[in-house]
């Protein structure tokens, strides 16, 4: 059996926040800096995902369907391609035609709520896959969790959920002695299998490949490949997970990026000892070597590869109680506006932004952080998280004077009823949506 | 009579309540007929001069004292090194600041010697320098204008030395103005040795020394070892004139309790927040505004995100000139906390607003506020309890706004400025 390399590649932008100060609180309910958010995509698009997608679907049918890739794809960067860079997503779907591409599952909105609320968590999954299949028409059958999170727990969910496959970053801290290049299974569902990265070729690519101070640069193919030969030497699999933006917006097209990728896969066919699978196959292919035990959650990110970039320090976690703490009422609330907000400042990349580790990882923090300080970035987030939660609650007061109308109407003394609905001039308003209560959960998605 | 003044600034470009003093000050001079000469380093040109002749230090050029610029390039010296004013800059920062600046003065010094110096006005690395250098301008200037003045007054010590060299050159009385002191700037093991150094001097030099409000004077007494005699207190004014009022929407329906001012340790950021999270647990209708920006921000900030009451807590940043009156327009109550403030005039503007004021017992507008709650600094509790109350009994809060408002309009410039005109004429007697 030839031994196999998995490539994965994550795509996603956020929707950065505008500039939102106190004054707006209660008065400017659009929280998106549109003209960034539309600039930043429109470059990576020219830059990365249209180049990367033409070369990748030449590589494919070049290599007669030897040569594969996965996406996860979120659905906050497809909302943004709809908007901004139809052509974008009409690139994909060729390279989904091909039937080499594998789309995975993930939470639309890229968010943390597998930290949060399976509920929640539920949802956006369920949210993600409904879009997936209306742009591609796949169905994803792998999981892979915003910025790998993983835990015992969260890989219950994620089998409760279905899904049999599941991606996560091969962190030194819970491996141990043993290699990342093995499959294994999740501890609590042994049914889940885990593909684990290995940082340290991916990020060879991701973060090493233009860097003129490594003392390997330049990057050939063939060394490459000797390094993934030498570090699966007894082992059975290579997983390469990054993200797709590393291809000509992290690592410039003049540092030769694109000539490397298209190299690669014809020099490791033809070397015969690797084969490309997809996480579906490779998960079919291999056979798990044991159980994997992680208790506290782990992530790609930061040297700790925790998730203490997201949820490390105060403001982090201020923010993020305050923000879950709306699920509750949103719960009673169809409100499409509402709930389409609520997943977007759940992006974890406004999170991101908060943190203050500028020590170790200052460096990659800054070059994807919009604000000059995780400060700024609180009291911007919080801000508009303030404005949100008066959505919230005036919607919940009105719906209320709703519920107690509609009650009142059936009540055989009629003037109170004209009292209480009188007041209220927005109520009229919602009363259309009162109509439809069982249409809640399919407005969501 | 005639006064030349030595100033920092002056509006419209200003950085602290400084200048805006100076120019209440001098317009009510104006009215009880004193023409005032004002000197500052950096003027812009755009200076409203209806009532003052504004010289720019910048525009004269020190040849006229060789004599006493020597020995007073001597006397100030030591100003030369380490000129760091910057506060809170860390240890290698540090090291480049006062290495360029020691590189920098031996070059500049040599050119700028005897020719008109570009000051900045601000408040920078080089402040000291620039102190230095407006010494010797200051005594220039004294001398050209030697029969236009009878006393001379400089502001905070920044220009005391260009006082006492106007005072040495021309024998007219010099008045010195404490508008602060080091000690309200910094907590007693942060203070700033040369600056006390330079109060000092001011003030020993002066006839006699006005102080901002009973507190700073008895800092002036206490701290400094000045004669009680010599020192008095004259409290600052408010100049509301031309201010229109602003009508602003509200933009939430919850009452709003703002901090506003540099957020400093001096300054009882921290408490403010206390009383906020006690005030929170006690009712839902209200939020808290921290306004301005300052070294203990990102604490402060850190410290509401602790607390969890960042959703009921927010901050503004630096808000300048019409922001500032836009917040006080949106407030339902104002607080200052202040540990040490020498006079604070923003509690004046707040009631000026309308908005009833809670300051602390330790700053000096309190002695002459009578429509303002007064609480102890570190007292969060009375101070969660007086912001509660204002909330929520309408009686208090109603009172507070009425009368606090017809109390600050009675504080005039022309009357403080009658005040400080009667000291000018008791140190031209004496001399």
């Amino acid at each position: 059996m030839k031994k196999s390399i998995c490539l994965y590649f994550q795509v996603h932008q956020p929707n950065r926040l505008r500039l939102y100060r106190f004054f707006d609180i209660g008065k400017d309910s659009h929280y998106y800096d549109d003209f960034a958010n539309r600039t930043i995509l429109r470059r990576v698009a020219q830059k990365c995902y249209l180049p990367m997608n033409a070369l990748l679907l030449e590589l494919i049918e070049a290599n007669k369907g030897a040569f594969k890739v996965a996406f996860s794809i979120s659905g906050s960067v497809l909302e943004q391609f709809d908007r901004y860079a139809p052509e974008v997503i009409e690139s994909f779907r060729k390279l989904a035609q091909t039937g080499s591409v594998e789309f995975l599952s993930e939470t639309y909105y890229h968010s943390l709520a597998s930290l949060a609320s399976p509920i929640e968590f539920k949802n956006q999954v369920l949210k993600h896959k409904a879009a997936i299949e209306h742009y591609f028409g796949v169905t994803p059958k792998a999981f892979r969790n915003t910025e790998l999170i993983y835990s015992d727990a969260i890989g219950e969910m994620v089998y409760d959920m279905g899904f049999k496959t599941m991606l996560t970053e091969g962190a030194r801290h819970v491996l141990g002695w043993k290699s990342p290049n093995f499959l294994y299974s999740c501890a609590q569902a042994p049914s889940l299998k885990l593909l684990l990265k290995n940082s340290s070729l991916s990020d060879d690519i991701a973060f090493r490949f233009s860097d003129r101070g490594w003392s390997d640069w330049p990057l050939t193919c063939e060394k490459y490949l000797s390094w993934i030969k030498a570090a699966a030497q007894n082992d059975e699999i290579v997983n390469l997970f990054m993200d797709y933006e590393t291809f000509g917006e992290h690592q410039k097209a003049a540092s030769g990026i694109f000539d490397f990728m298209r190299a690669l896969p014809e020099i490791v066919i033809k070397d015969g000892e690797f084969e490309f699978v997809t996480p579906t196959q490779a998960a079919k292919k291999h056979r798990p070597v044991g159980d994997l035990d992680v208790m506290d959650p782990i992530s790609w990110a930061d040297e700790e590869r925790d998730v203490t970039a997201w949820l490390g320090n105060e403001l982090q976690n201020d923010a993020f109680n305050k923000l879950n703490d709306q699920a509750e009422k949103l719960a009673l609330l169809n409100d499409e506006a509402l709930w389409s907000d609520f997943g977007h400042l759940q992006e974890s990349d406004h999170f991101y932004y908060m943190c203050t580790k500028f020590f170790s990882d200052g460096a990659v923090h800054k070059y994807f952080n919009p604000y000059d300080t995780p400060y700024e970035a609180f009291i911007n987030y919080m801000n508009v998280l303030s404005d949100f939660i008066l959505r919230v609650d005036d919607a919940i007061s009105v719906s209320d004077v709703n519920f107690a109308a509609a009650k009142a109407a059936k009540a055989p003394v009629k003037k109170a009823a004209a009292k209480k609905a009188a007041p209220k001039a927005s109520a009229k308003k919602a009363e259309p949506k009162a109509k439809k209560p069982a249409a809640k959960k399919t407005a969501k998605k | 009579m005639r006064v030349l003044m030595f100033g920092w600034e002056f509006p419209p470009h200003i950085a602290g309540g400084l200048g805006t003093a100076c120019y209440g000050m001098t317009k009510g001079l104006a009215y009880n007929d004193v023409d005032v000469l004002f000197v500052m380093p950096s003027a812009s040109g755009d200076e409203d001069e209806s009532a003052v002749k504004i010289i720019n230090a910048s525009d004269v050029a020190v040849d006229t004292v060789s004599a006493t610029v020597d020995e007073f390039l001597g006397k100030v010296q030591f100003v030369h090194i380490g000129t760091n004013m910057v506060p809170y800059v860390d240890p290698s920062d540090f090291k480049t600041i006062v290495e360029e600046e020691r590189k920098r003065q031996i070059k500049g010094f040599r050119v700028q010697y005897g020719q008109k110096y570009k000051f900045s006005g601000k408040y920078g690395a080089n402040l000291m320098e620039e102190v230095a250098r407006y010494a010797m301008v200051g005594a220039t200037i004294a001398m050209q204008y030697k029969d236009q003045f009878d006393v001379i007054h400089a502001h905070d010590w920044l220009t005391y030395l260009a006082g006492i060299a106007a005072k040495q050159l021309t024998g007219k009385p010099l008045v010195v103005h404490m508008h602060a002191t080091s000690y309200d700037r910094a907590s007693d093991d942060q203070v700033d040795t040369r600056v006390v150094d330079l109060e000092t001097k001011g003030m020993m030099a002066a006839d006699k020394v006005m102080a901002v409000s009973e507190l700073t004077r008895n800092i002036c007494i206490n701290r400094y070892g000045i004669d009680p005699d010599k020192v008095v207190a004259v409290h600052n004014a408010v100049d509301f004139s031309g201010r229109e009022k602003l009508e602003v929407e509200r933009n939430v329906k919850e009452k709003v309790v703002t901090f506003l001012g540099r957020v400093t340790y001096q300054k009882g950021p921290e408490y403010f927040i206390e009383a906020a999270a006690k005030v929170l647990k006690r009712c839902n209708n209200v939020r808290f505004v921290m306004a301005g920006s300052g070294d203990m921000l990102n604490r402060c900030i850190r410290h509401v995100a602790r607390l969890g009451i960042s959703d009921r807590f927010h901050f503004t940043g630096f808000l300048r000139g019409k922001e500032v009156h836009k917040m006080f327009a949106l407030s339902d109550v104002y607080v200052m906390p202040s540990i040490s403030e020498p006079f604070g005039i923003s509690p004046l503007e707040a009631m000026q607003t309308n908005v009833p004021s809670i300051i602390s017992k330790q700053s000096g507008c309190a002695e002459i506020l009578k429509y303002a709650l007064k609480v102890d600094f570190w007292d969060v509790d009375a101070m969660s309890d007086a912001i509660y109350g204002l909330l929520q009994y309408p009686a208090i809060s109603q009172l507070a706004a009425r009368c606090g408002y017809d109390e600050v309009n009675s504080i005039k410039w022309n009357d403080v400025a009658a005040k400080i005109k009667g000291i000018y004429q008791e140190v031209i007697d004496k001399n």
